[in-house]
């Protein structure tokens, strides 16, 4: 029996997955038993798929303002930043050994940097200032002769935070030094042209958009020097072998094309909701705190720090109401860790404690909000009331 | 993830509050660690041997931090000293039928607000203290000390 106080559900964890659009399931359905043939086939079968393929393609290369030919479909976010990195850095050795990335990435990039630093290679990291906005001036110091890749990411998927992509694409070409960016959580939010941007490589990833689990990309400019990180059969042009998920990639590339249609409105519709959200919050709870850039910010990013809270209790808390969010707590890891972006922003370990991520998404509701502002003054009043510190103050 | 009994204890949480004028009071945690408990127990010195007569907790931490607190307070309301210091953390994790593995600190942390609250009690009152307590909190001491100082480490492993 479950134990919560409603049936009512919220979901607002967009930033960690989203439903897949009904139209994407539709437009997948047929290559799993009707157009099954493997894309490397030359049959009939086989032609149909690829065919589909290409289209998908297509769709991406126009949104990104690339070529067909540089987008490499891969299993997710993970893998592509995974090959951006030790792909780029095993292939360039011979130029240099330095690889610069941002003190608040993924989890996945700052791990495969931490792997390639016990290869020899001479990670640095690229601080930020307190809304978690890369300092160019410290990043042009840190680019040296032996630098080959840089990889900072184009929104931070914790706090939001939007980085001066343009400007760093910019240093790095002056600079002559590869520059990838992991875009997954902004990638069908905001419009991306790698060519305006002077990006070498970028990830995108397909369920954060509503589109299926286990499907991604990387693009890789023409002309770049890259290993492949599986090497078997040679698909995708000998760069990443696996044979072809197309029902992923086309479910994938029909996401994509549903968010570029409404990417101006809902940009527009979700960026109230969040000012919405965030202004409330701020306004009814003493002692709560936004992270990240007030205006620098993802449409659809809401990131709060409440005081003498946990993020973990409050999530649950909240969870009992309905409403789902998501939390990176100290309490919640293995090690005591706080998170790392927040740290990276300067903010106290002792603060770091109470944060709660509320992502929305193409199906939050303005009744939704009005939900979360109504119950979640309640809960935080309930667990500050439970805390040591927390009853003068609540 | 938790189990239902966690979840329960966790929402509806029993002896939350703080005992005016405690007989004893233990602190453990640590704030930059996420998880932060004060126990405080009144005692019934009419009886022999005395008994906890009233336990309360404040808990600053997650949702496993709160639910043992609260479980730990119910389960040693009423017993004598020597009763209570003979809980164990796997008795905790029994009554909670279990915890995710990350989580056992919690529990342990939750048992030693209670020896801690104990300790307390006795040395204000000049009263014996058993030997196996004093051990008890000596590691306490050492473990908030280890919780800090594994913490600046890290921090600084962090350090750009």
């Amino acid at each position: 029996m479950s134990t919560k106080k409603t049936n009512k559900k919220v979901y607002l964890d967009y930033a960690a997955t989203t439903p897949v659009d009904k139209a994407v399931v539709k437009a997948m359905l047929p290559y799993f038993n009707v157009k099954y043939g493997n894309s490397a086939s030359i049959h009939t079968m086989g032609v149909d798929s690829n065919k589909a393929v290409l289209n998908s393609r297509d769709i991406f290369s126009e949104y990104l303002n690339c070529q067909s030919n540089e987008i490499y479909f891969t299993s997710s976010a993970t893998e592509s930043n995974n090959w951006a990195l030790k792909g780029v850095a095993f292939a360039n050795k011979g130029k240099g050994n330095r690889i610069i990335v941002s003190a608040i990435e993924h989890d996945c990039v700052l791990n495969s940097a931490k792997w390639l630093s016990k290869q020899g290679f001479d990670v640095v990291y690229a601080p930020v200032d307190k809304n978690g906005i890369i300092n160019l001036i410290k990043l042009k110091k840190l680019i040296t002769k032996n630098t080959i890749l840089v990889s900072i990411m184009h929104s931070n998927n914790e706090i939001g935070t939007l980085e001066p992509i343009k400007e760093v694409g910019k240093l790095c070409k002056e600079k002559g030094v590869l520059f990838h960016t992991d875009a997954a959580q902004s990638v069908g939010k905001l419009p991306i042209d790698v060519n305006e941007m002077n990006v070498d490589l970028l990830t995108a990833s397909s369920h954060k958009i509503y589109g299926p689990k286990g499907s991604a990309l990387l693009y890789i400019r023409n002309g770049t020097n890259i290993e492949p990180l599986l090497h078997g059969g040679g698909h995708e042009s000998g760069k990443r072998s696996s044979t072809v998920n197309v029902p992923a990639i086309v479910g994938f590339a029909k996401a994509l094309e549903i968010c570029v249609s409404e990417m101006k409105q809902e940009s527009i519709r979700q960026s109230k909701l969040r000012d919405k959200t965030i202004k409330n919050i701020l306004k009814k709870i003493p002692n709560s705190y936004l992270n990240g850039h007030a205006v620098e910010r993802l449409p659809n990013n809401v990131n709060i720090r409440f005081d003498f809270i946990e993020g973990e209790a409050l999530m649950m808390e909240l969870d009992n109401h309905g409403i789902e969010v998501s939390t990176v707590s100290a309490c919640s890891s293995p090690k005591l860790e706080s998170s790392h972006v927040l740290l990276a922003c300067g903010i106290e370990k002792k603060e770091a404690q109470g944060t709660i991520r509320i992502s929305l998404g193409r199906y939050t509701t303005e009744n939704e909000i009005t939900y979360l502002l109504e119950v979640l003054p309640k809960v935080v009043k309930k667990l500050r009331a439970m805390s040591p510190m927390g009853l003068k103050n609540s | 993830m938790y189990t239902d009994k966690v979840l329960k204890y966790f929402h509806k949480p029993i002896n939350q509050g703080k005992i005016r004028n405690p007989d004893g009071v233990g602190k453990v945690g640590n704030i930059a660690c996420g998880d932060m408990m004060y126990l405080y127990i009144k005692m019934d010195k009419s009886n022999k041997p005395e008994t906890i007569k009233d336990v309360k907790f404040q808990t600053f931490g997650c949702v496993a931090a709160i639910a043992t607190s609260s479980a730990t307070t119910e389960m040693v309301k009423g017993k004598s000293i020597k009763d209570a210091l003979k809980l164990t953390k796997d008795d905790l994790i029994e009554s909670l039928d279990g915890l995710p593995p990350i989580k056992i600190h919690c529990s342990v942390l939750a048992i030693e607000a209670l020896s801690e609250a104990i300790y307390d009690y006795l040395k204000k009152n000049k009263k014996k203290i058993p030997a196996e307590l004093e051990e008890k909190h000596k590691i306490v001491v050492k473990h908030n000390k280890e919780l800090e100082e594994r913490y600046d480490e890290w921090i600084e492993n962090q350090k750009i």
